[in-house]
């Protein structure tokens, strides 16, 4: 499988995505520059997290019309796998690519530090083979965050199963206290209609690597390799 | 060229101008004497901020040159570079810096820490180093004020800000309140990068023809002056000083780390120079006369944010993002090829040329097509024509009746007060968890902190290198300052600063390695704030010495006083970086299990001087120094390496604010487990429990390890006891609980967040 991580100017995370994928999942990665119209090739393309372009209007706004998200979207719309993390969630929402929006954290602050996190279902390729009753310690670093859609968009992702991960505390109960950020019944993670896109607030990449002493995002990050077996 | 050709369309400026712009009447002497005919208002803004305080460190420096300056690791010595460069070893090399942004961040919280944390990095990634890690040193009045709360508040939301969207990691730092701080804020940041050694670029300017870029962002009015006004007392009149705090912009940061990272690997790079103080006039004189060369320059190239802007203001203003490049002739389009690729502006604004037949390089500034300043480069810079004053000082009248304090004034602790000043010191603003801020950085991205998940004494950030994934080094580093020590005792309290750095990265596992420092005093001109300057500056450098750690650089910031609550603590900050060779070397510094054996090791002692507990419990405010001894404190630290490369221990947490409980306290709670421990009857309780006496730490000890670490210890003839036993639940003390797990948890964890915001931080 090949992937490629998307580099917008303001990326900060480009070469973390880079370096779980290649030495702690030992995957094939190139770097996709914003400017430039070509994917390379690749199976799944990554949206790291950062600033993509400052984000000083709204997370994500500009640089859904950069000219590599023009390739991204025609790669989504034929079915081809794209992973948003945290600034990447906030572009496939701004892109339309996955529904709803990411409002700012309810404390009104910057956030980072580890949280927990229930994956719903296994039915999707990021969660396929993930322990639905474990609670996977995953960092968040964000001040937007806060996952919000209408009523009716919300009915859609249930009934669709499109929640992949919610806020849970470290027993694995969803509650109030264990939502960071205040998102909408504590959803974490999301995918689109068609199951092959996927936005996640929570940065499985930070917790991959044995040398930092939590390798649960590698259990998470390492499921899209299923799509080969 | 003559000085009648230099034009300014002002009538020359007189004695009481330059008296406005900072500058000493007989300072305007002496810029008459290097021009040879009286400067204009263009020259004499030049020679103003590139001889203030700030730029020129000219009541500072021959102090500074008395502080050690070497090591076999180092690359570059303080003041040869924009930051200090040690070798770590296989080729590669850590470029670290501290420095202050106190005045802009007492006015504008949010901009002025914001652009600090700007600042700090562009000195290390000028270098051609990639930052990998920062840290900061904040320091604010009583935290109940509403002014406090506001300075805080955005002071860490601007930090955050900065250094979020930037994406280096900010891994650390301190956070600590007294009311000499009340008016005036100490706001220190610190970077830490890592550079190939025989790719360092330098801050220097030669070969004749070679055309200069100014690079990054466009320059506006913001900033003017910024040098000069750091250089001053903060009166009520310094609110008319906003225009003189810059506005950070960490996106364009941000681009131009990655312009100037790929620019300088083309290897056609001269010189370059970040813009931070003073602005072009900085830059272009101190490449230009570490050079030897002079420039001619055209403002009119530099792209401007707006119209009509002053010569003077355009070579004085503090815009932040910006830098100044000198690179080969013929090399042109390269260059401006990386900066277009990032979206950058990249406008070459005139060319080196030669030194004159009596001087070592001159600066010509052309503005419509005029001569506006003709400067002679090395006449500008510390180390050349920059004033070095030994100024006045004395003995402060307190400094002896500080000394007075006996221990017998006090009554010891007993009973259930034990209980109530665990209690008070777990809430205490100064010792309670610092989650409230550090949440608020962006502590994990790099995907390097090796601190996050398993806490040390000192930040462990891994040297993460795509090319060398097995690398196994990391980089630790602290920032440590008890300025409440230094004020009781200047000489003392810095060598405490130093010691307890070093003590932080020993404790952690690695080897201490150099010092960056950031000197922040009231006014120089005060004899007594002089003296304590002078005493700290000496006990920093007996301390480095000892430690074999120079001091690289750093910054010093006087006029930290206000007329309202006169100076703040004397506080030296000490930035140290230390080397963790192997992975296994890093020592947690919270209890592992339950079962394990604690210990104290190092000697304890009936002092309670400067502590916490006698400060604000027993509201006793005048006490010396905590008891010291630098050779004392020299062998502890030889033994807890030894300790930690026999791997005898499992975790180890040194004794510092709070004393002894709160070590025990906070290397429990990570693990939400518990203590059972007895003190020593030779010693009054409140001493043992909560005194500050230096050179301890806290060790535990798995039980099938103890002979093996109680041999160690006696073989090195150190002082060590047993104190008791880690436990699921509960802080016990000679019997008595005095707070469970959780409530002490919930004390430390969300005390700083009730105390700033009113009630716990709302999670939903």
């Amino acid at each position: 499988m090949k992937f490629g991580v998307v580099v917008f100017p303001g990326s900060n995370c480009d070469d973390d995505a880079v370096y779980a994928l290649q030495h702690n999942l030992g995957q094939e990665v190139v770097k996709l520059w914003h400017k430039d119209h070509d994917l390379q090739g690749c199976d799944l393309i990554v949206l790291p997290g950062g600033f993509s372009y400052g984000d000083y209007l709204r997370s994500g706004a500009i640089s859904r019309f950069s000219p590599i998200m023009n390739e991204v979207i025609q790669h989504a719309k034929r079915g081809g796998y794209v992973l948003g993390i945290c600034n990447g969630f906030q572009i496939l929402c701004e892109a339309e690519l996955t529904p709803g929006v990411l409002l700012r954290n309810n404390g009104q602050k910057f956030i980072c530090r580890n949280v927990h996190l229930k994956a719903e279902t296994n039915n999707s390729l990021l969660t396929s083979g993930l322990d639905l009753d474990r609670a996977f310690k995953i960092p968040i670093a964000h001040a937007e965050g806060r996952y919000f859609t209408d009523a009716d968009s919300l009915k859609r992702l249930n009934d669709n199963d499109q929640v992949l991960f919610r806020y849970c505390d470290e027993n694995g109960t969803i509650t109030d206290a264990a939502n960071p950020n205040g998102s909408l019944d504590n959803i974490a993670g999301i995918c689109n209609e068609g199951r092959n896109v996927f936005g996640m607030m929570p940065h499985p990449e930070r917790a991959a690597d044995c040398a930092l002493g939590n390798t649960d995002g590698k259990l998470i990050l390492e499921q899209v390799l299923n799509v080969l077996v | 060229m003559s000085s009648t050709e230099v034009l300014d369309g002002n009538a020359l400026p007189t004695v009481e101008t330059a008296r406005k712009l900072g500058v000493l009447p007989e300072e305007f002497d002496r810029i008459k004497e290097i021009l040879g005919r009286d400067p204009n208002f263009t020259e004499l803004s030049i020679f103003s901020v590139m001889w203030s305080e700030h730029c020129s460190y000219k009541n500072s420096i021959v102090w500074l040159k008395t502080l050690p300056r070497d090591s076999e690791r180092m690359l570059a010595k303080a003041g040869e570079e924009n930051a200090g460069l040690v070798d770590i070893g296989d080729g590669l090399a850590c470029s670290f810096k501290i420095e202050s942004h106190n005045h802009p961040s007492a006015l504008e919280p949010y901009q002025g820490a914001a652009t600090g944390v700007g600042g700090i990095n562009r000195d290390i990634f000028t270098m051609g180093a990639r930052p990998i890690a920062q840290l900061n040193s904040l320091r604010f009045g009583n935290p109940n004020l509403p002014k406090t709360k506001w300075l805080v508040k955005g002071v860490v939301k601007g930090i955050g800000d900065y250094g979020n969207a930037f994406g280096i990691p900010t891994v650390g730092g301190e956070l600590f309140f007294d009311e000499s701080y009340n008016t005036n804020p100490l706001v220190n940041a610190f970077s830490a990068g890592i550079v190939e050694a025989g790719k360092v670029a330098k801050a220097t300017s030669y070969g004749v023809g070679n055309p200069v870029f100014i690079v990054g962002s466009a320059t506006g009015k913001d900033g003017i002056h910024g040098a000069t006004f750091a250089s001053e007392d903060i009166t009520d009149k310094s609110n008319e000083k906003l225009p003189a705090v810059q506005v950070g912009d960490p996106f364009m940061e941000k681009l131009l780390l990655e312009a100037t990272l790929e620019v300088i690997a083309t290897g056609h790079v001269i010189g370059i120079q970040d813009m931070g103080a003073a602005g072009i006039i900085c830059s272009t004189s101190e490449m230009s006369a570490k050079g030897e060369h002079g420039m001619i320059i055209d403002l009119d190239k530099v792209p401007t944010r707006q119209q009509n802007m002053h010569g003077w203001e355009i070579l004085l203003s503090e815009s932040q993002e910006r830098m100044l490049v000198v690179v080969d002739k013929g090399q042109e389009d390269v260059i401006k090829g990386i900066f277009d690729k990032w979206d950058l502006h990249c406008v070459q604004i005139g060319e080196v040329i030669a030194a004159g037949a009596n001087d070592t390089g001159r600066l010509y500034f052309y503005q419509h097509g005029q001569l506006i300043a003709d400067v002679p480069a090395h006449d500008l810079v510390l180390g050349g024509g920059a004033p070095q004053y030994h100024r006045e000082y004395r003995e402060p009248a307190y400094y002896q009746e500080f000394k007075k304090f006996s221990i017998d004034s006090v009554q010891d602790v007993a009973g259930n007060e034990v209980s109530a000043v665990a209690k008070h010191l777990l809430s205490h603003p100064n010792i309670c968890s610092r989650r409230w801020v550090a949440e608020q950085y962006d502590s994990m991205v790099g995907t390097a902190t090796r601190t996050t998940n398993e806490p040390s004494d000192a930040a462990v950030v891994r040297i993460r290198d795509a090319a060398r994934p097995d690398y196994e080094k990391s980089l630790a580093m602290t920032v440590d300052c008890n300025s409440r020590y230094v004020n009781a005792d200047p000489f003392i309290g810095a060598q405490i600063a130093v010691s307890e750095a070093a003590r932080n990265l020993t404790c952690a596992g690695a080897e201490p390695l150099a010092v960056t420092n950031n000197l922040n005093f009231g006014n120089p001109y005060v004899p007594e704030v002089y003296w304590q300057f002078v005493q700290a500056v000496k006990g920093m450098g007996k301390a480095c010495e000892k430690f074999g750690t120079p001091v690289t650089g750093g910054n010093v910031s006087f006029y930290n006083q206000s007329s309202d609550d006169g100076p703040v603590f004397p506080t030296p900050t000490i930035g140290m970086i230390g080397l963790v060779e192997k992975p296994e070397l890093q020592t947690p510094l919270a209890f592992q299990a339950e079962g394990d054996l604690i210990y104290l090791v190092g000697t304890p002692k009936n002092d309670i001087a400067s502590s916490e507990y006698l400060y604000s419990y027993r509201g006793v405010k005048q006490s010396p120094a905590p008891a010291f001894d630098l050779d004392e404190e020299y062998s502890l630290q030889q033994a807890v390496r030894q300790l930690i490369t026999s791997g005898v221990i499992a975790s180890v947490h040194d004794l510092s604010d709070g004393g002894l409980f709160v070590a025990l306290a906070e290397s429990a709670m990570f693990r939400k487990l518990g203590f059972d421990i007895t003190t020593d009857e030779g010693f009054r309780k409140d001493a043992y429990l909560f005194g500050e006496a230096q050179s301890r730490v806290l060790v535990s000890v798995k039980a099938n390890k103890q002979q093996q670490f109680e041999q160690l210890l006696g073989g090195l003839n150190t002082a060590f006891r047993q104190l008791g036993t880690v436990t699921s639940e509960g802080f016990v003390v000679d019997g008595q609980t005095l707070i469970g797990t959780a409530a002490a948890k919930d004390l430390y964890d969300n005390s700083l967040a009730n105390i700033l915001e009113g009630t716990p931080e709302v999670v939903r």
